[in-house]
Order: C-alpha cells, then sequence, then structure tokens
C-alpha cells in the first residue's frame, strides 16, 4: 500500500517527467523573442548591404551589440527546444537522442560563434 | 489475456489530405512549425556574415557576395516572413495559452491575421530598411 497522496503522485511529474518546464521555457523565450526580434530585423536589415566599416561600426554600438548577443543565446535556446519538440514528434529511439543532441550543439556553435564575432567587433 | 495486436495507424502529421482536410486551424499551426525550424537557414547566412565582417576584409568580400546574392535575398526574404509569420502565430499561442480565442470562428480569424499580417509586415520591414 502506498501512503503517497494522489496529488504527491502527480506532482512535478505529467508524461514528460519534468511537467510543464519545456512549455514555460518557451513562453518565457517567446515573450523575449517578440521584444527582442523586431529591434534586431532593423538593426540587421538596416546593416546588411553596407561596407565592412558600416557593419562593423553598427556592431560595435553598445545597443545593436547588446541586442545581437541576446537575440543569439535566447534564439537559439528557443530554437534548440522547438526543435526537440518537432524531433519528438517524429522520430524515435536511437535516431531521436542522435537528431535532438544534435540540434542542441548546433543550436550553442551557433550561438557561440555569433557571440565570438560580436566580441572581436565590439571589443 | 490476449497478446496485444499491433495495429499500424497513420500518425497526426500525416493524416491531413487522405483523412482529415485541410483547415485553417491545421495548415496555420504546421506553418508555425516549418517557419521556425526553417529560420535556422537564415539564422546560419546571417552568423556567418557577421563573423566574416568580423575576420578580415577578404573574408567579408566573400560572405558578403553570398549574403547580397540573389540568393542571398532569396534567403533572407523568406526568413524575414517565416520569422514575421513565426511571430504573428507564436503571440496567437500565447493567448491561445490564456485560454482566449479558441472558438473555431476566432481561431479561423487568428489564422487568416497571421497569414495577411506577416505579409504585410514583410513588405513594411524591406520598404523600411532600404
Amino acid at each position: 500500500m502506498r501512503y503517497l497522496t494522489a496529488r504527491k503522485r502527480a506532482e512535478f511529474r505529467g508524461s514528460a517527467h519534468h511537467g510543464t518546464e519545456h512549455h514555460w521555457s518557451m513562453m518565457v523565450s517567446a515573450v523575449g523573442l517578440a521584444l527582442l526580434v523586431p529591434v534586431w530585423l532593423y538593426i540587421f536589415g538596416a546593416a546588411l548591404g553596407g561596407t565592412r566599416e558600416e557593419v562593423l561600426a553598427t556592431f560595435a554600438r553598445p545597443f545593436p551589440a547588446i541586442v545581437t548577443g541576446l537575440l543569439l543565446v535566447v534564439g537559439m535556446r528557443h530554437f534548440a527546444m522547438g526543435a526537440t519538440t518537432m524531433i519528438e514528434d517524429y522520430t524515435r529511439g536511437t535516431m531521436r537522442k542522435m537528431l535532438i543532441i544534435g540540434v542542441i550543439a548546433l543550436s550553442w556553435a551557433v550561438a557561440a560563434t555569433g557571440l565570438f564575432a560580436l566580441v572581436r567587433i565590439a571589443l | 489475456m490476449a497478446a496485444p495486436k499491433r495495429v499500424e495507424r497513420p500518425l497526426s502529421p500525416f493524416m491531413i489530405g487522405p483523412y482529415y482536410r485541410p483547415q485553417m486551424t491545421s495548415i496555420s499551426s504546421i506553418l508555425t512549425r516549418i517557419t521556425g525550424n526553417a529560420l535556422v537557414v537564415g539564422v546560419l547566412l546571417a552568423v556567418w556574415w557577421l563573423l566574416a565582417a568580423a575576420t578580415s576584409e577578404e573574408y567579408f568580400a566573400v560572405a558578403d557576395a553570398v549574403a547580397t546574392s540573389w540568393f542571398g535575398d532569396l534567403v533572407f526574404t523568406l526568413s524575414l516572413w517565416a520569422v514575421w509569420y513565426h511571430y504573428l502565430a507564436g503571440l496567437r499561442h500565447l493567448y491561445f495559452d490564456a485560454g482566449k480565442g479558441l472558438d473555431v470562428p476566432t481561431a479561423e480569424k487568428l489564422g487568416w491575421a497571421c497569414i495577411i499580417g506577416s505579409v504585410v509586415l514583410t513588405v513594411l520591414t524591406i520598404l523600411l530598411v532600404q
């Protein structure tokens, strides 16, 4: 006989075994991106097509550099988690594990590359 | 007890077409997934371009030639539409999560709002940054 109450057993679980943490993270990053994306689209759109000096001048300024840095980290986390959901829907077993690991690694690599470029330009 | 019989059932995303009539609610949801995941292509091109700018004059010349070619224009224009679509569909998701707009007429209107709104915002953004 179990002395756990029904509520105790349900807490922090669900089919994912970690409750709604994934969904909540996606909501938080979605709100962050809702603020970042329009600003960044303007920064990037205005910089694209310029000379190298103009591009370096843009991303050396604090505001464009900070927005781009935030977008890289928040955006690539949001991508990794969203892509994970897609992979979980369509694949199983070892293929699923390899694709999820691959997409998380790719996301960090893209974020790190972008941050490295920013540091070189802005600092 | 009899051994459970494995039945080969069609899985969710492959139901549309042969089993389910395509509807605004399902198509606008699938488009959210496609646009969100496809955006990685535009991001890769943008980050490569930024890395090249940070590296050297010669490297930037190569990356900038690609980023501003017809191919770059195609990738960035499609990405721009994709990001605006995903943006509006994401806001719709937050609205749905709040328990609102879930009746069919409203959900269908919101789907059209995402599609039409994303095209309008794409055109406005291109005009603004030119």
